[in-house]
């Protein structure tokens, strides 16, 4: 197999250059991010008041975590490097309750995650006479925008249709011979059970490679899809906190995802006592932006654990490899790829006079895509005998669920002590899906 | 004269319905009409029962959401045409019948029809202009 670079020099970057140009990109992050209220602050406390108080790489253990909290306490603007005029795009995430989380990205924040996106694309071997057919959702999620802009500076042919619509995905697949694709593995599973559906035999399709990220998967199912569609996968990984996809991404030898580290730095911590870990270690993933200005995050907590493998790998990147994400450090679910936590569930339940005391969120599989049942139990001197009011009722708290989660649960109302009554979160939550 | 119906919530599961008719019967409350109105995943049991006021207590201490509502007990005669009749009056004085639903057992040669009506005391006047019976409270518990 020939191995092809986007960018060969940074690809294959030698061990002590790559420290160089980290200690560097450092060095300026750090003095970036002390323009922010947030980072002024914390990094004094710290004894860093100038890039220049980095000496080396070992001084990164200086610098405080930076958490989802820290993000959604400095809402809007608290971490924001740079004038507003430099920005020229801003995605927001939800947050683990109603506040939002924000990166700003400046023109060079864009070129730079695009050009890391294009380094994944290559490292597959695709290429510009791809067509590339983005199933993930654009807007504000970054998995849809991220990957768009590397295939198309790579000049493949894209695609731009977002989630969703299987039918069309479908007709797209065949009518414009697409030969990579981007989606999260339940919903490739969701299109192969949909071929007999529609009726397009699989060898009318051209389909060579998947790309696959945002919710968790094994190697099993990567196994399965790679035969039912006699197709390459390669794993992704990414959050919206350091971009976007292309943090990491696998190489044509598919043996964990090189992480570009000249532009984060790469840590796994063990959740509990903060210690950094050694090569085949399972923690929490901690990564630096090294790159980016208008929002610089230094040792963030993705909250995702994984490990790094150890040695090299066959392509001849130097960039280490992450294992497949394993789990969360928190209670975060993923449903179709969306991230949800259970506590923005709770927070507009709870604000919805009609309802009771108690709640539960049901995770099932509806084929093989995920559905999210909110159960609530209805207040009792609310109640009037009026089967209109309690449609009104679920309709509204679907509503206001979906404004918050952005994914559409199925609402059931409940009798008063109907519901397990909660002893911890852990009984809040029943997820009931097999695992991919 | 208006009555007043008892409308439980119940949740799509089993034995609640039974768990309602069972505590009624425990306590010798009988039940004279009865509907329910169902959705997908929940239903209003709605009753005429020959005591309200005790079973609204009864299924309250035991848990249940419970509403009451006043409602009309309509004779209507007990033929082609009867219901339609009524219906007819309603129509013209343009009075909107939210739902109805019959007796489980006839007290004269008539039938006994719950409904139920935004303005239950215009329906009752206007009804009884007609000289349709409009059966009262005492009936009910006699019945």
């Amino acid at each position: 197999m020939e191995t092809y670079y986007w960018n060969k020099e940074l690809e294959t970057i030698d061990q002590a250059s790559l420290e160089d140009l980290q200690l560097k990109l450092l060095r300026d992050t750090v003095q970036a991010a002390l323009k922010t209220p947030f980072y002024r602050n914390r990094l004094k406390k710290a004894g860093i008041n100038s890039g220049d108080d980095i000496r080396s790489l070992q001084d990164l253990q200086r610098i405080p975590f930076t958490t989802k909290d820290d993000l959604r306490e400095g809402y809007p603007t608290g971490l924001l490097a740079v004038d507003l005029a430099e920005v020229v795009r801003i995605h927001t995430s939800s947050g683990t309750t109603g506040t939002p989380t924000v990166i700003y990205h400046t023109k060079e924040d864009l070129d730079n995650w695009t050009e890391l996106v294009c380094r994944c694309i290559v490292a597959t071997g695709a290429t510009r006479e791809d067509v590339f057919q983005n199933t993930m959702s654009y807007g504000l999620f970054t998995g849809g925008l991220g990957l768009h802009y590397g295939a198309e500076r790579l000049g493949m042919t894209v695609i731009p249709v977002g989630s969703g619509n299987t039918r069309r995905q479908i007709q797209l697949m065949k009518d414009f011979k697409t030969t990579v694709i981007h989606a999260t593995p339940s919903y490739m599973l969701h299109i192969y059970s949909k071929l007999n559906e529609f009726k397009i035999p699989l060898n009318e399709l051209f389909l060579k490679k998947a790309y696959l990220g945002a919710e968790p998967y094994s190697e099993n199912t990567r196994r399965k899809i790679e035969e039912f569609f006699h197709i390459d996968v390669y794993n992704s990984y990414g959050l919206s906190e350091m971009n976007g996809p292309g943090v990491s991404f696998e190489c044509i030898h598919k043996c964990g995802m090189h992480t570009w580290e000249d532009s984060y730095l790469l840590e796994i911590i063990d959740p509990k006592t903060t210690r950094t870990l050694s090569e085949e270690h399972e923690g929490e993933i901690v990564l630096t932006n090294l790159r980016r200005r208008a929002t610089p995050l230094l040792r963030y907590r993705t909250r995702d654990l994984a490990f790094i493998h150890k040695g090299k790998c066959k392509c001849r990147r130097t960039h280490h490899r992450l294992s497949r994400i394993t789990g969360r450090t928190d209670d975060m679910l993923i449903v179709n790829g969306v991230n949800v936590y259970p506590s923005q569930i709770e927070e507009v339940v709870m604000r919805i006079p009609q309802v009771g005391t108690n709640y539960q969120i049901c995770l099932e599989k509806d084929g093989t895509l995920d559905k999210i049942i909110v159960k609530v139990e209805i207040y009792s001197k609310l109640f009037t005998g009026d089967i209109r009011q309690l449609d009104a009722l679920k309709a509204k708290i679907n509503e206001e669920l979906r404004a918050a989660i952005i994914i559409s649960p199925i609402v059931e109302l409940h009798e008063p002590g109907s519901l397990p009554v909660s002893e911890g979160k852990a009984k809040r939550v029943v997820d009931s899906r097999i695992k991919l | 004269m208006k009555i007043t119906q008892i409308s439980v919530f119940l949740e799509n599961r089993k034995g609640r319905l039974y768990g309602v008719c069972s505590l009624l019967g425990k306590n010798r409350i009988n039940i004279r009409a009865l509907t329910i109105a169902e959705t997908q995943d929940f239903g209003i049991l709605r009753m005429v029962v020959d005591n309200p006021e005790e079973t609204l207590k009864i299924l309250k201490k035991s848990g249940f959401v419970v509403h009451l509502t006043d409602i009309v007990a309509v004779e209507v005669e007990d033929k082609p045409g009867g219901l339609a009749g009524i219906l007819k009056i309603l129509f013209d004085n343009n009075l909107n019948v939210e739902y109805v639903y019959g007796f489980l057992e006839k007290f004269s040669d008539n039938a006994l029809l719950v409904m139920r009506f935004e303005e239950p005391d215009r329906a009752i006047e206007i009804l009884k202009k007609k000289k349709i019976r409009v059966v009262g409270k005492e009936e009910i518990t006699d019945l």
